[in-house]
């Protein structure tokens, strides 16, 4: 591993030494950029850290043995029931749940339990005596991917609707842009809620599809500034010249030339649809229970804020870690990709 | 001279219609080229050369148009017009589809060098892959074939250890190197034209030799025809065997090569020359052509280089010349002066202009006052003592 750095630490001395602009283009390039810097270097880590025990959890199947205490063969597909309607799940486990750490508990509604955390359970469990720690776990899986998606759904409509707006000008253009600015006008949240009512309900894909239908516009709005720009470049005329279609034109030379700023934005934007995904759950509009999200365990848990924080705090803080993963990962990469800033 | 030539163009006019009017690019130009030569295409910047020469492939752009005039490539009409049945005009039943023009006349039969060969290839694909795919495009050929071929002609253009080089990206290429790339390009399909698009202007003076040689030796073997777009008549002189002068989207004059430079016939391609340096010939200071270029929205009544013209002549504000033969006896040659006894509209008779015309801007007459000691009003005489 050492060794493998050190190489790569000298690759990009010889690249930064390259009085080329140009040379500051492309994947070593960024890569390296992305070593060097101290910010994006610790974004790289929190997310690959996260997007570790996404996956993590998606393979291990054991961990769903705690999820439920003893109900030890629950498997991990009905587990995370974002495929499922959420009355599909059986009841949870009975019988032996297990105080939350740190904080008795007072309300007499919970099972009557053994005190504190304990080994088997860190964080302690939840009122249906769930492994609080497993469910974060979970939870990590079902926001990184939700993040994901919308992010790049986003991108996709973003990308296409601005390069095509962008390549081709005059009226295309106007319908275009005007069509994604009267989405950009309407706020956010209130257009995700209204998108998902009327789409058919509370579930997280509907909720996941209009933060990505949210997105679009900025995307489109940046993809398209620098189209204009790149559609003016001596290559797309060539392309033209050559008789190449419209669309391999805007697919091979538009796209991938103006891509770089919509990728780092990308990169940013998955931190908060993380957040804005999170926040539906918390008003009821995204995940369901017992869907291990984060933005639901906190509204399941903010019912019991006086008698354990603790149950708001957990979720709160995987949430936090997170976005600055992303957020930091995303503003070194900008930096990295944008050769001005590093002379 | 007898046979149907390559591309025939007659009386293209392209215009852009602006909101500050219709800028007319390109007014009524004729010309052809025949198969396996080069035609030069000579002008100032904003002299229409460029908007001419994508009108030839229909790759005009909004808010520009081809309104007037014929095209014809190979016996097939590329942009053609007729009389409506309400008298309106409307396109020839025998021009060729947008698809036709795209699929069969662009990159297969007429390619395009472009003038910057630092954005004419595209940054993010390696400059095999751009030209393998360019060839597997056009020649239908599968991808191990078409990246043989590709590799084949980096070699033809003079590309060394083209093996290694078609991997590389085209910031990795030097300028001679990527207008060779190009030239590779547009090479690749074997087209019967090349229009090149000042494609040396951005190249130092080294490479610019080279790449002309190459030119010339590629040309030889493969019969192509080229359109060579520039402003530098060094260039042209080297390579060309005719040359058209665009003046203001006109032509002013049109010659074999070397009748244009040893028997010029238009004032303007006089006072290309004299603003040019030549080794044949020391002069103490160069003459740069006074004043700038009108717009194009708005050209000069008459000859529209009446305002600069050191010949000009009442009459030349009033008549308008079309070009025509004025001398030669194998090629002809055109020009579009009133003085030529062809024009035959009393140029001799007309008092010459005293007052030099309203000059297109302030800063004009500005120069004209400053330099007003030194040589007032030039006349016809002047110019012609000079040239002898």
């Amino acid at each position: 591993m050492a060794v493998g750095e050190s190489q790569i630490e000298s690759g990009s001395e010889s690249v930064a030494e390259d009085d080329d602009v140009e040379a500051r283009v492309g994947w070593r390039y960024t890569v390296a950029q992305v070593k060097r810097d101290t910010t994006a270097r610790w974004g790289l880590y929190i997310v690959s850290f996260v997007l570790f025990v996404a996956v993590y959890a998606l393979i291990d199947s054991n961990l769903s043995r705690l999820t439920f205490g003893h109900v030890s063969n629950y498997r991990f597909a009905q587990l995370l029931p974002i495929f499922d309607h959420p009355t599909h799940i059986p009841p949870p486990g009975e019988g032996r749940a297990h105080v939350p750490p740190y904080f008795p508990l007072a309300e007499q509604s919970w099972n009557p339990l053994p005190a504190g955390g304990t080994l088997e359970h860190p964080l302690g469990t939840d009122r249906a005596g769930r492994d609080y720690f497993t469910r974060i776990v979970y939870g990590t899986q079902v926001s990184v991917f939700v993040g994901l998606i919308s992010a790049f759904i986003g991108l996709l409509g973003g990308t296409l609707i601005g390069a095509t707006a962008g390549y081709y000008g005059g009226r295309i253009d106007d319908v275009l842009m005007r069509a994604v600015e009267t989405v950009y006008s309407i706020p956010p949240l209130i257009l995700i809620i209204v998108f998902t009512v009327f789409v058919g309900g509370a579930n997280i894909w509907y909720a996941v599809l209009g933060v990505g239908i949210t997105f679009v516009p900025v995307f489109a709005r940046i993809i398209r500034s620098r189209v204009l720009s790149i559609r003016e470049m001596d290559y797309i005329e060539a392309a033209r010249a050559a008789g190449v279609r419209d669309r391999n034109i805007i697919l091979r030379h538009v796209i991938p030339n103006s891509f770089a700023p919509v990728l780092v934005y990308a990169t940013l934007q998955i931190g908060v649809t993380i957040l804005i995904v999170a926040g539906l759950s918390f008003l009821g509009y995204g995940a369901q229970p017992p869907t291990p999200d984060w933005g639901a365990m906190l509204r399941t848990a903010h019912g019991y804020m006086h008698s354990n924080v603790w149950l708001s705090i957990w979720p709160g803080i995987a949430i936090m870690i997170t976005i600055m993963g992303f957020n930091l990962f995303g503003d070194g990469l900008q930096d990295a990709l944008d050769p001005r800033i590093n002379d | 001279m007898s046979s149907e030539p390559l591309l025939r163009v007659e009386n293209l006019k392209t215009q852009f219609f602006t909101e500050a009017g219709t800028v007319r690019a390109v007014d009524g130009i004729s010309f052809e080229v025949r198969e396996g030569e080069i035609v030069g295409l000579v002008g100032e910047s904003g002299a229409g050369k460029s908007v001419a020469s994508m009108s030839l492939l229909r790759l005009v752009e909004d808010p520009g148009e081809i309104v007037a005039g014929e095209i014809t490539y190979k016996g097939e009409t590329i942009f053609g017009l007729e009389e409506g049945p309400n008298g309106e005009l409307r396109e020839r039943d025998d021009v060729l589809s947008n698809e036709e023009i795209r699929t069969r006349i662009r990159g297969n039969e007429i390619a395009v060098i472009f003038q910057d060969p630092m954005e004419s290839l595209n940054p993010v694909f390696t400059v095999g892959g751009q030209l393998r795919e360019f060839i597997e495009l056009n020649r239908g050929l599968g991808e191990d074939e078409a990246k043989a071929e590709a590799i084949d002609m980096l070699r033809e253009v003079g590309i060394p250890d083209p093996e290694q080089r078609y991997e590389e990206y085209p910031h990795q290429f030097s300028g001679g190197m990527r207008q060779r790339v190009l030239i590779a390009m547009a090479l690749a399909c074997e087209p019967s034209l090349i229009i090149a698009d000042e494609p040396t202007t951005a190249l130092d003076v080294t490479v610019e030799g080279q790449i002309l040689d190459l030119v010339d030796e590629l040309q030889a073997k493969y019969g192509t025809s080229f359109i060579w777009v520039t402003h530098d008549l060094g260039v042209v002189a080297e390579i060309c065997d005719r040359v058209n002068v665009m003046y203001l989207g006109e032509i002013v004059e049109q010659a074999a090569v070397d009748d244009l430079f040893y028997d010029t016939k238009h004032p303007y391609t006089d006072a290309l020359l004299d603003s040019m340096p030549r080794p044949d010939r020391t002069v103490d200071d160069l003459e740069p052509i006074e004043g700038v270029m009108p717009e194009a929205i708005d050209p000069p009544s008459g000859c529209r280089f009446h305002p600069r013209c050191p010949h000009a002549r009442e009459v030349c504000k009033r008549v308008h010349p079309e070009p025509k033969i004025v001398a030669g006896d194998g090629e002809p040659h055109r020009a579009a002066c009133v003085k030529h006894d062809a024009f035959d509209v009393g140029y001799d008779e007309s008092p010459p202009l005293e007052d030099r015309g309203p000059t297109p801007s302030g800063e004009d007459s500005a120069d004209t006052d400053s330099e007003s000691g030194l040589a007032p009003n030039p006349t016809a005489d002047d110019g012609g003592e000079r040239r002898e």
